[in-house]
């Protein structure tokens, strides 16, 4: 590499650093974490901590390592795929919408059952993902959902709790 | 051989006959539909056999495992992106077969290809497994513990052009299986009771693989549909054949002892048997432009190096790709082990296993080729759907293991960390390793330690033990001379397709 001369300007990869502070947090939060642990029975040969010790202590290192090669310029390669268009930025609107939606079907499954959370958490990924047709979405949904709670029933004697609509399936 | 037909008579009764003819056409019309790879298949199939009895279970997988792997070689055939990193290499000539008009004789060779390895490779661990399974069965903890370090450090640091990234996801995942009382006392619980008994694996399964691609995706879902190369009736040329048959068995003698290894996957033998083909062939002008060798090697190495996967996964318990990893699970939620006593305490099992492979195998070839043309129209499915689908079964798949809105959340949770990982280039394969070797790594060091009262010596008491770690330095040694050596230089071919490799590695599950 005789260009390193003319090499291009360092392009640094300023989120990486989030992931290296995030790396080295978890590291942290395990040693602290392990030290709080109450020392076992004399005779275990490996200490509930020790572990805890081990892994901390190499997530500090690597949360490290990371941020300096950062600062190295070092790139993350994304990962590709068959539908994965690299070109364009990513899209936070859309990741936002699906996150929002999963996180009301963890706070209502309790009480709606998993039928009706089913069939909105199918019905409404597809209409953030692009899909314009509502009411087939809804219905491919409600379908799906009904279909696998039946099918965990009937199929597989595994009666996934109904929520709300317990004893109407 | 007696307990081979015993294991046939099992494995061909009508129901499970049935189970393994649902599990081919669920694992290739799963494995078919993009952005999901024989493991991501296999983890959202799980529930499905929760009910099921263990060898009808196990019959199934088999059936979905081999159909999960053909479907992904059709893909990237067809798509030229290739789903899975073991078939980067298939999709270099594949896709340009089928631009070139060949695409019927490209998925003929891959079919009958993977049918070839994936028998002798059958035949292969039949033989071997018995053999294995006496050897292992004398070894002590110090070796079991050398034997997970080395499988940890190989599909870390083999794989992949970082290192740093390869151990990080290495140690979340490590610090994933922390989580739990199994020691005794609550490690990283944070309080919550949900917490106490750790983090279902199947949930981090899930997780990882079909939450956080499902994000991936969606944040960056590709307006303009691929264009997808129609396909007719795949069917060769006597040609054809005559091009096709050396490369199988070369390919396969490739794939299965590297799947065997402990060192991670597909990659390796598949890249080293296209450019033995390229050197071989009689055709060197098609290289690059579709050459049906190209094709055939790689996609033979693939199935081969599947089947040599089984022979740690069923010896030692030893997932070593993804979709093992997966497999693992599936086999561990019927309240089986694997390991050398798998072989003493259910023999019937184990054997109706192998035996389904030859009818997965079989049922491969007779329902795929005829079916090809239905497969590709699964290509077309509307994105929005596909991947409102994956988020649906994932929930479904994580909230079926004990019906919990808490394991949503750590669905969430880890999907999120799923998708930052494919941000920043984190491998997932040790991640998922790390969570399912943890335990037990710390298992066999507390076996070890208890037995020799604390003696630390213990862990290079056995030659085995000494063998694995000297393997493991020499391993070491090459790679940083190999890197130091590399400075300065172009990557070459080899380091592209690695890391291309490395790149796709999330879908292989």
């Amino acid at each position: 590499m005789n260009t390193s001369a003319t090499a291009p300007p360092r392009r640094v990869d300023t989120a990486q650093y989030g992931l290296a502070a995030f790396v080295g947090l978890v590291g942290v939060v395990v040693l602290v974490d392990g030290l709080g642990l109450d020392p076992g029975f004399a005779d275990q040969p490996v200490q509930p901590y020790a572990f805890s010790y081990a892994i901390g202590g190499a997530l500090v290192v690597l949360g490290g390592l990371l941020a300096v090669a950062t600062w190295r310029g070092d790139v993350a390669e994304p990962e590709e795929g068959e539908d994965v268009d690299l070109s364009g930025g990513l899209d936070w609107a859309t990741l936002l919408q699906l996150v929002a939606v999963i996180v009301i079907v963890i706070a209502l499954i309790g009480w709606l059952g998993w039928a009706i959370m089913g069939a909105f958490l199918f019905a409404a990924s597809a209409r953030i993902l692009g899909s314009r047709r509502l009411l087939l979405d809804i219905g491919v949904g409600i379908a799906m959902s009904l279909l696998s709670w039946y099918g965990f029933y009937v199929g597989l004697g595994i009666p996934i709790p109904a929520g709300i609509l317990d004893g109407v399936l | 051989m007696d307990l081979l037909m015993e294991g046939f008579a099992n494995a061909l009764t009508p129901e499970n006959l049935m189970y393994a003819v649902i599990g081919v056409l669920l694992g290739t019309a799963v494995g078919v539909l993009p952005g999901i790879g024989p493991a991501m298949t296999v983890a959202l199939l799980l529930p499905i056999t929760y009910n099921v009895d263990p060898a009808g279970a196990l019959i199934m997988f088999a059936g979905i495992y081999y159909g999960g792997m053909y479907g992904g070689s059709t893909t990237s055939i067809l798509l030229n992106t290739p789903g899975e990193s073991s078939s980067v290499v298939t999709a270099l000539e594949g896709n340009k077969m089928a631009k070139g008009g060949r695409a019927a004789q490209a998925l003929a060779t891959a079919a009958i290809g993977s049918f070839v390895a994936g028998t002798i490779g059958s035949v292969l661990l039949v033989v071997l497994m018995p053999n294995i399974a006496d050897l292992v069965v004398k070894l002590g903890a110090p070796s079991y513990f050398a034997i997970m370090l080395f499988a940890l450090f190989t599909v870390t640091a083999v794989l992949g052009s970082s290192k740093v990234r390869g151990f990080i996801s290495l140690f979340l995942g490590l610090t994933i299986a922390l989580v739990g009382s199994q020691t005794g006392q609550a490690r990283l619980t944070f309080g919550r009771p949900e917490l106490a008994d750790g983090i279902d694996v199947v949930v981090v399964a899930v997780a990882i693989f079909a939450i956080g691609e499902a994000l991936w995706v969606a944040a960056h879902l590709r307006r303009r549909p691929l264009e997808i190369i129609p396909v007719g009736q795949p069917w060769m040329s006597r040609a054809d054949w005559g091009r096709s048959w050396k490369p199988w068995l070369r390919g396969t003698a490739y794939g299965f002892p590297f799947g065997a290894l402990p060192a991670g996957g597909a990659e390796v033998p598949t890249f080293l048997s296209y450019i033995t083909e390229r050197r071989l062939t009689k055709h060197p002008e098609e290289f690059g432009k579709g050459a049906i060798e190209g094709v055939a090697g790689p996609e033979a190495a693939n199935n081969a190096s599947a089947a040599g996967t089984l022979v740690p996964l069923l010896a030692i318990g030893l997932p070593t790709t993804a979709t093992a990893a997966v497999m693992l699970l599936a086999i561990q939620s019927y309240g089986i082990q694997p390991g050398p006593q798998l072989m003493d305490t259910e023999p019937e099992l184990v054997w109706a296993l192998l035996a389904s492979l030859f009818i997965a195998n079989v049922l491969l070839l007779v329902l795929n080729l005829p079916m090809a043309p239905i497969w590709a129209k699964l290509l077309r499915i509307p994105r929005p759907y596909l991947y409102a689908g994956i988020l649906f079964f994932a929930a479904l798949g994580a909230y079926s293991v004990n019906f919990q809105p808490f394991d949503l959340g750590i669905l969430l949770v880890l999907g999120l960390l799923g998708f930052a990982m494919r941000r920043f280039g984190l491998p997932v394969l040790p991640l998922i390793i790390g969570v399912i070797l943890g335990p037990r790594l710390e298992e066999q060091l507390t076996t070890a330690l208890a037995i020799s009262q604390g003696d630390i010596s213990t862990l290079w008491s056995e030659p085995v033990a000494v063998l694995v770690y000297v393997l493991m330095a020499v391993i070491a040694v090459v790679m940083a001379v190999a890197g130091w050596r590399r400075r300065g230089h172009d990557t070459d071919e080899i380091d592209r397709v690695l890391d291309r490799a490395a790149a796709t590695d999330a879908d292989d599950i």
